[in-house]
C-alpha cells in the first residue's frame, strides 16, 4: 500500500508554501512514497518507554547577560532584502481590500 | 608549493622563507589552471585574499608571533557566513546574497591569520552526497572528473585532493565533511556537537548540524580544528569545556604507537551493501591497527541499523522548519511581485522557484513527518530511537576507547548513477549517521585504494573526546601515508 498520494504531496506542499508543478508532483508522489515506506522501519524499534531525545547536549536556558551588545545597522540588516522601502521590508499586499 | 602541507606552509612564512602572499598567489594560480574542470569553487576572491596575506606578512615583518596556521590559505564551504562575500548554500534563493556579518568559525580564521580563498561548491543547503544537488552545477572528483567528490561538501574536499587549497571548512550534519573526505582521499573530521559554533552556519538540521576541519594530513586537520573549536556565547548549544588537545593527540599517534588503545568493531555493520573491496581495505586496516598494538573488541550497537531512517525524518522534520525563513521578504530572491499575487503566492513561487528537487522533497518529507496524526509515529519515533543509539554509543564505550567503520560502502560512483531513486543516494550515509544523532565526533582518514579510488577509515570517539580520534587517525596515516591523486 502507498504510504503517501499524489493528493497528500500537493497538501503538504501547499502547507510548505511551495507552488510545485504538475510534473514535480508525478516525480514527487513515488519517490517519497518510497522514502517513507523506507524510513518508517524506525516503527519496528520498541520504544514506548524510551524518553525521546531532541538534542545531545545537556544544556538547558542558556541566556546571555541583558546588557547592550553591537548589532546590525538598520541600512545593514536591510541590504540584503529584495525590496527594502523607508527602513523597511516591503511585502505583497496581505490583506484584500475589503479586509 | 601546493603539495606542501598547512604545517609546513605556516613554518616557512613565519620562519620569513616564503611570505603569505606567495602561498596565497600559488593557489590562486592553481585555482585558475584546474577549478575549470573540478568545480570546487563557488567563488574566488583573489583581491580579499592578496589583501590578507599582505597584512599578515606586514604583521610577521613587524616581529609579531602568530599562531602555527597565520597566512596559510583555506577555502570555505559557501554554507558559512562571510561578510561582504558571496554566501549561497548552493541555492539558487540565496544567488547574490552578501552576509552583512561574519560566523563565529570566519572571525575565528580572520583571527588566527587564514587566508580566506573563497566559497566552496555544495549541495544545495548541505543536503545530499554527491555535490549533484549544488544549483550551480557538480563538483567533480580529482581521482577522477567522471564521478562524484561525496557531499555535500564536495567542493571542500575536491579543493584539497585538487591542490587548490590545503584546509578547508566543511559541516557534517550526516556525513558531509567524512564521506567527501573519504571518495577523495583526504582527511575531514566532524568535531563533538556543540564544539564548534554554528553562529553564522545556515541551518539545515540545528541538532546535528557540526562546522569542522578538512586537509590532507591528519596533523592539520587538528591544528585548524584547535583555531575553530570552543566556546562561543552566540550559540546557544555550544559546549563550555576546554578543547581537548587535537593537536598533541595527532602527533602522539604519529609515532604510531596504540598499545593499550581498544577499539570495537560494530557487529550489525556486516557489510551487507558495502562494496566487497571497501570492505576489504578495511579489513587491511583494521588489521594494520592490531600491529600498532591496537586491542579489537567487537561491540554490539543493536539499534545502528535504525539510524538511517531515524535521520531521514529527524533532519527533513528540523529543515522544513529552518527553511521557512527562505520567504523572499528579508533576503534572497523573491518572484512574482507583479501586482497580481498576495504575500502567501509570491512566497509560494519564489520558493517553488528557489529550491531545486532534493531541499523540496525533504521540505514535503518533514512536514508529513511533523503533521497531526503522524507526528508520533514518524518524528517522535525517530526521536526515541534517537535516545537507543546514544545509550548503544554509551553502552560500547565502556568497553572500547574508539569504534572503526568504512566511512561509506562505497568508493566514488559516477556522476548520475544515484539522482534518480533518492534512497540510493542516502545510503552512502549509512556508517556516517548514527555519530551525527548521538554527537560525539568522528574523523575519516584515507586507508588505502579499491579499484584505484580512494577508501576511508571512520574513527568514532566518545563526547568530548576528540583527542582520540586524532590519535588513532595519526596512526592510521603513518602506516597508510597520504593518498596522491593523478594529475589533473
Amino acid at each position: 500500500m502507498a504510504a503517501i498520494s499524489r493528493d497528500e504531496v500537493a497538501h503538504l506542499a501547499r502547507l510548505a508554501r511551495l507552488a510545485v508543478t504538475e510534473q514535480e508532483l508525478d516525480l514527487f508522489a513515488g519517490q517519497l512514497d518510497s522514502i517513507l515506506q523506507a524510513v518508517a522501519r524506525v516503527g519496528e524499534v520498541v520504544a514506548d518507554d524510551i524518553p525521546p531525545t531532541s538534542h545531545s547536549v545537556p544544556l538547558v536556558n542558556v541566556l546571555r547577560d541583558d546588557v547592550e551588545a553591537p548589532c546590525l545597522t538598520p541600512a545593514e540588516a536591510l541590504a540584503g532584502a529584495p525590496d527594502p522601502f523607508e527602513g523597511r521590508f516591503r511585502v505583497p499586499q496581505i490583506l484584500a481590500e475589503e479586509e | 608549493m601546493i603539495k606542501e602541507t598547512a604545517a609546513a606552509l605556516g613554518a616557512k612564512i613565519a620562519a620569513g622563507e616564503i611570505t603569505s602572499v606567495q602561498a596565497t598567489q600559488a593557489h590562486l594560480d592553481r585555482i585558475s589552471e584546474v577549478d575549470g574542470r573540478v568545480h570546487a569553487f563557488l567563488h574566488v576572491d583573489p583581491e580579499g585574499a592578496l589583501r590578507a596575506a599582505a597584512a599578515i606578512d606586514a604583521r610577521i615583518a613587524n616581529g609579531e608571533q602568530l599562531g602555527p596556521l597565520a597566512g596559510v590559505p583555506i577555502a570555505v564551504k559557501d554554507v558559512i557566513a562571510t561578510k561582504g562575500m558571496p554566501t549561497t548554500a548552493g541555492s539558487k534563493i540565496l544567488e547574490g546574497w552578501r552576509p552583512p556579518y561574519d560566523a563565529t568559525l570566519t572571525t575565528r580564521l580572520r583571527e588566527a591569520g587564514l587566508v580566506i580563498l573563497g566559497k566552496t561548491n555544495m549541495d544545495e543547503f548541505a543536503m545530499g552526497s554527491s555535490t549533484e544537488y549544488s544549483a550551480y552545477g557538480p563538483t567533480y572528483n580529482p581521482w577522477d572528473l567522471t564521478r562524484i567528490p561525496g557531499g555535500s561538501g564536495g567542493g571542500s574536499a575536491a579543493a584539497l585532493a585538487a591542490y587548490e587549497a590545503p584546509l578547508s571548512i566543511g559541516t557534517d550534519t550526516g556525513g558531509s565533511i567524512r564521506q567527501p573526505g573519504a571518495v577523495t582521499g583526504t582527511v575531514g573530521a566532524k568535531p563533538t556537537y556543540g564544539g564548534t559554533s554554528r553562529y553564522g552556519l545556515i541551518a539545515f538540521s540545528s541538532s546535528l548540524d557540526t562546522p569542522g576541519p578538512c586537509a590532507r594530513t591528519v596533523e592539520d586537520t587538528a591544528l585548524l580544528h584547535s583555531v575553530i573549536a570552543g566556546h562561543d556565547p552566540m550559540d546557544s548549544t555550544s559546549i563550555p569545556q576546554p578543547v581537548p588537545d587535537v593537536v598533541g593527540a595527532a602527533r602522539r599517534g604519529a609515532a604510531g604507537d596504540l598499545s593499550g588503545v581498544r577499539i570495537g568493531l560494530v557487529r550489525e555493520f556486516t557489510g551487507e551493501g558495502a562494496e566487497p573491496g571497501v570492505m576489504s581495505v578495511f579489513r587491511d586496516a583494521v588489521e594494520s591497527l592490531t600491529k600498532l598494538g591496537a586491542e579489537i573488541v567487537e561491540i554490539s550497537c543493536p539499534h545502528f541499523l535504525y539510524a538511517l531512517p531515524a535521520y531521514y525524518l529527524i533532519a527533513p522534520s528540523e529543515c522544513s522548519s529552518n527553511l521557512a525563513r527562505f520567504d523572499g521578504v528579508r533576503f534572497g530572491l523573491r518572484v512574482g511581485d507583479d501586482g497580481s499575487r498576495s504575500l502567501e503566492e509570491v512566497m509560494s513561487v519564489t520558493r517553488e522557484a528557489g529550491f531545486g528537487p532534493e531541499v523540496k522533497r525533504r521540505i514535503i518529507v518533514g512536514t508529513y513527518a511533523l503533521s497531526s496524526g503522524y507526528y508520533d509515529a514518524y518524528y517522535g519515533q525517530a526521536q526515541k530511537v534517537r535516545t537507543l543509539i546514544t545509550r548503544d554509543f554509551t553502552a560500547a564505550f565502556e568497553q572500547v576507547d574508539v569504534i572503526v567503520s568504512p566511512t561509506t560502502p562505497f568508493v566514488a560512483f559516477p556522476l548520475g548513477s544515484r539522482t534518480s531513486d533518492p534512497y540510493q543516494m542516502y545510503l552512502a550515509d549509512l556508517y556516517t549517521i548514527p555519530t551525527n544523532l548521538y554527537g560525539g565526533p568522528a574523523i575519516s582518514v584515507p586507508c588505502g585504494l579499491s579499484e584505484g579510488l580512494p577508501v576511508g577509515l571512520q574513527i568514532m570517539a566518545p563526547t568530548m573526546a576528540d583527542d582520540r580520534m586524532y590519535r588513532v587517525g595519526a596512526a592510521v596515516e603513518s602506516v597508510v601515508g597520504t593518498l596522491t591523486p593523478p594529475a589533473l
